[in-house]
């Protein structure tokens, strides 16, 4: 029988807590939401000798009252964990800014459990020229002191030590210090964050007087027992700061930076991506001739193995924008974004750092919407969210392609029409992102009145291990939380465009025995779209579609594109049984000899495409998108709001240029 | 004075901090009454500002800066 403890992480944001867990777990750690929140828990396990160690983190706060309905849930998690299962708790703090970090830690240690002070980044303070008494501070703090450098793994194996042996010194109980506290902290804690939830006065004022009073002891003490050299400091950051936040320099670095992300997400994941999906047609096409033709031939070839392809196929987008998000943020330059785009951005009810998911938007909503979780405002958090998915995605652009080769055939002009078509067509996006984002402002007012009290950490050298842990941790977490639900989405997408009445498909398989010519297949299938679920549901939603120009052939790729928006190509090759779907050329030939019941007028006119275009650029259509929205926001209600304000006024666009072109 | 009307580079003691909703929020950063604060450098477009406080950087828009007595030392 092995010995199991239970260690909790706390601390300040920037104090290179989630360094330490990565360095303690390795791989060997999962994320987990808390329940009803999205705040992330960390749980990681690891081995000192004989003794199996659980250790828990939750994300820095700077005090232990809460400042939102989330934190409140985590703290209260961590007061339940600390009372129950936690046998000792590891307060890491930035030996370089040990003020600010000792107000938790007076608090942490007034709630009576065994605690270490993990006194991190011991390096960073020697090169500010700040000189501390380990000893002395020890003393005065009541706590055993151990000073890491967790960039470079130093004190870790004392570290470990000590968690195995969890000797502690005697603790000092900073309550006593304090005016008017009769009941246990612990307590005391629970009841006064009650208390704000009811916005009580008073309770405001306690805490307020509470903070002071413990800022005043942890001064006295970091007085005795720190030294600045004046003359040693050489602040690196500022001098970075300077260009970084430079009017001319600073924004040509932020949008340098904005360009090289968007180069990888866009470009770059592109090679991956068709290897990914020339990978998986393969296996269907194995799998076609392995299993007899059939309905489970047909389930796995046109169902499963596209619906796992439809899931794979993000993760070099994933990979890459988390890759850079983790780096941003690691390197500290994340919060300068924050901090030169917050006066633009808050005009319009967003946040600095909405920029990153708007831009990752470009490529795929998807990973853009999980990236909004570092935007810690909520309500700017679930603006960005609502909003992303208005950028002209990548899916867009097949359509977008084939329907703008309709409208301009050949193109003899020295500027490419066709070009500027595209990037009317991605500005109206954004546009539509900076008019919701303002109508979203005024109409989600909250309690909650923006802000911006942003910690600037110092400049440093992203962790490797860090990146490639935040790399695995969101790719798996994408595959195995939102994969699931866009699999079940492309399956069932599969069946409603695969079978229909029986009787009808009966009828056409019967009309085709006889018919030997070459053409066979694709008529048959197209006939069978037609009178598949799909089929009936695009004739019944006609009537609705009419008004922007459509007919139920436009209605049914209207439906399969909820799988994704390029299917759309796909659904139209096979209603016009087009054999050859890859050529483009082809596609739109056949579109453009298709006339409507009077004999004379397009069905593509000029009218029709716009109005389609349109409706594109702006209707949500991607289960996928709505699935992450549901799981990020954590309600029904958003997803519901973001399809129907997105539908809707994609319609009343598309209404609008059909009625006033035709 | 108000934090937000220190020129770049200037040094003061904070005095106090307008009681309000950002009040605890902004003494838990260490902007309490007694501790140093120097206004560092503005966002290239103004707002918000940079200040050291206490050996580290906080960023405060000018709402925020704007709660902070603050007295220089001369």
């Amino acid at each position: 029988m092995s010995r199991t403890k239970h260690i909790a992480l706390v601390g300040n944001p920037n104090s290179g807590k989630s360094t330490l867990f990565n360095i303690l777990t390795g791989l060997n750690q999962k994320i987990s939401n808390l329940p009803g929140t999205t705040i992330d828990k960390k749980t990681g396990k690891f081995l000192i000798n004989d003794l199996q160690i659980t250790i828990t983190d939750l994300p820095g706060t700077y005090s232990i009252y809460p400042k939102g309905e989330d934190e409140n849930i985590a703290v209260k998690h961590l007061l339940d964990n600390l009372n129950e299962t936690v046998d000792l708790v590891i307060y890491v703090a930035d030996a370089s800014n040990l003020q600010r970090n000792l107000l938790l830690f007076t608090q942490i240690a007034d709630l009576n459990k065994p605690t270490v002070l993990a006194l991190n980044m011991m390096d960073v303070a020697e090169d500010k020229g700040i000189y501390i008494d380990l000893e002395k501070l020890s003393l005065e703090l009541g706590v055993l002191i151990i000073p890491l450098n967790s960039r470079e793994k130093k004190g870790i194996e004392q570290l470990k030590n000590v968690i195995y042996k969890t000797e502690t010194s005697y603790q000092k109980n900073y309550s006593d210090l304090l005016t008017h506290q009769t009941v246990p902290y612990h307590q005391l804690v629970i009841d006064r964050i009650n208390n704000i939830a009811n916005f009580s006065e008073d309770s405001f004022n306690e805490i307020t007087q509470e903070t002071e009073q413990r800022h005043q002891i942890i001064q006295e003490i970091v007085n005795q027992c720190q030294q600045n050299n004046v003359q040693k400091i050489k602040n690196k950051t500022k001098q970075i700061d300077k260009i970084l936040l430079h009017p001319v320099y600073g924004f040509l670095v932020f949008f340098l930076t904005l360009f090289v992300i968007f180069q990888f997400i866009f470009k770059f994941a592109e090679y991956p991506m068709s290897w990914i999906e020339y990978f998986f047609s393969f296996l269907a096409e194995g799998v076609n001739h392995l299993i007899p033709a059939g309905t489970i031939n047909s389930l796995i070839t046109e169902g499963v193995i596209p619906g796992i392809s439809g899931v794979v196929v993000f993760l070099p987008q994933i990979v890459f924008l988390f890759m850079f998000l983790s780096i941003l943020e690691e390197s500290g330059y994340m919060t300068r974004v924050s901090f030169i785009n917050d006066r633009l951005m808050r005009q319009f009810g967003l946040n600095g750092k909405s920029i990153v998911p708007l831009i990752g938007g470009m490529a795929c909503a998807i990973p853009s919407i999980m990236a909004a979780r570092n935007i810690e405002n909520k309500k700017d958090r679930l603006i960005t969210i609502l909003v992303t998915p208005l950028m002209g995605c990548s899916a867009r652009l097949p359509v977008y392609t084939l329907l703008v080769s309709l409208l301009i055939k050949n193109n003899k002009q020295f500027i490419d029409i066709r070009g500027l078509i595209l990037l009317g067509l991605y500005l109206a996006g954004f546009i539509a992102v900076l008019l919701f984002s303002l109508l979203f402002k005024y109409i989600l007012q909250q309690k909650e009145k923006s802000f911006f009290i942003l910690e600037m950490p110092d400049y440093r050298l992203p962790s490797l291990r860090n990146v490639a842990i935040t790399i695995k941790n969101k790719t798996y977490d994408f595959v195995f939380n939102a994969g699931k639900i866009i699999l079940m989405v492309s399956i069932v997408l599969w069946f409603l465009a695969s079978y229909g009445p029986s009787d009808k498909f009966e009828s056409i398989e019967l009309k085709y025995s006889n018919y030997q010519y070459e053409d066979k297949e694709s008529l048959m299938k197209s006939e069978k779209l037609e009178a598949s679920y799909a089929g009936i549901m695009g004739k019944a939603i006609e009537p609705a579609i009419r008004p922007l120009g459509y007919d139920w052939k436009i209605g049914i790729a209207l439906i399969t594109s909820f799988a994704a928006r390029e299917i759309f190509v796909g659904t139209i090759a096979t209603i016009y049984s087009i054999k050859d779907v890859d050529d483009e050329k082809s596609i739109s030939d056949v579109l453009a000899q298709q006339y409507r019941a009077d004999k004379i007028t397009p069905v593509y006119n000029l009218a029709t495409i716009v109005s389609l275009l349109l409706f594109y650029a702006f209707a949500m259509q991607c289960m996928s998108t709505l699935a992450i929205t549901y799981r990020e926001t954590r309600s029904i209600k958003w997803p519901i709001v973001q399809f129907v304000y997105m539908t809707g006024f994609a319609y009343l666009m598309s209404f609008f240029a059909y009625q006033i072109l035709s | 004075m108000k934090a937000v009307d220190l020129k770049d580079g200037e040094k003061a003691k904070i005095t106090d901090v307008s009681s309000g909703k950002f009040q605890i929020k902004l003494i838990e950063m260490g902007c309490f009454k007694g501790s140093e604060i120097t206004r560092l450098y503005n966002s290239p477009l103004g707002d918000p500002i940079a200040f050291d406080i206490g050996g580290y950087i906080l960023g405060l828009r000018h709402d925020e800066a704007s709660l902070i007595q603050v007295q220089t030392q001369d």
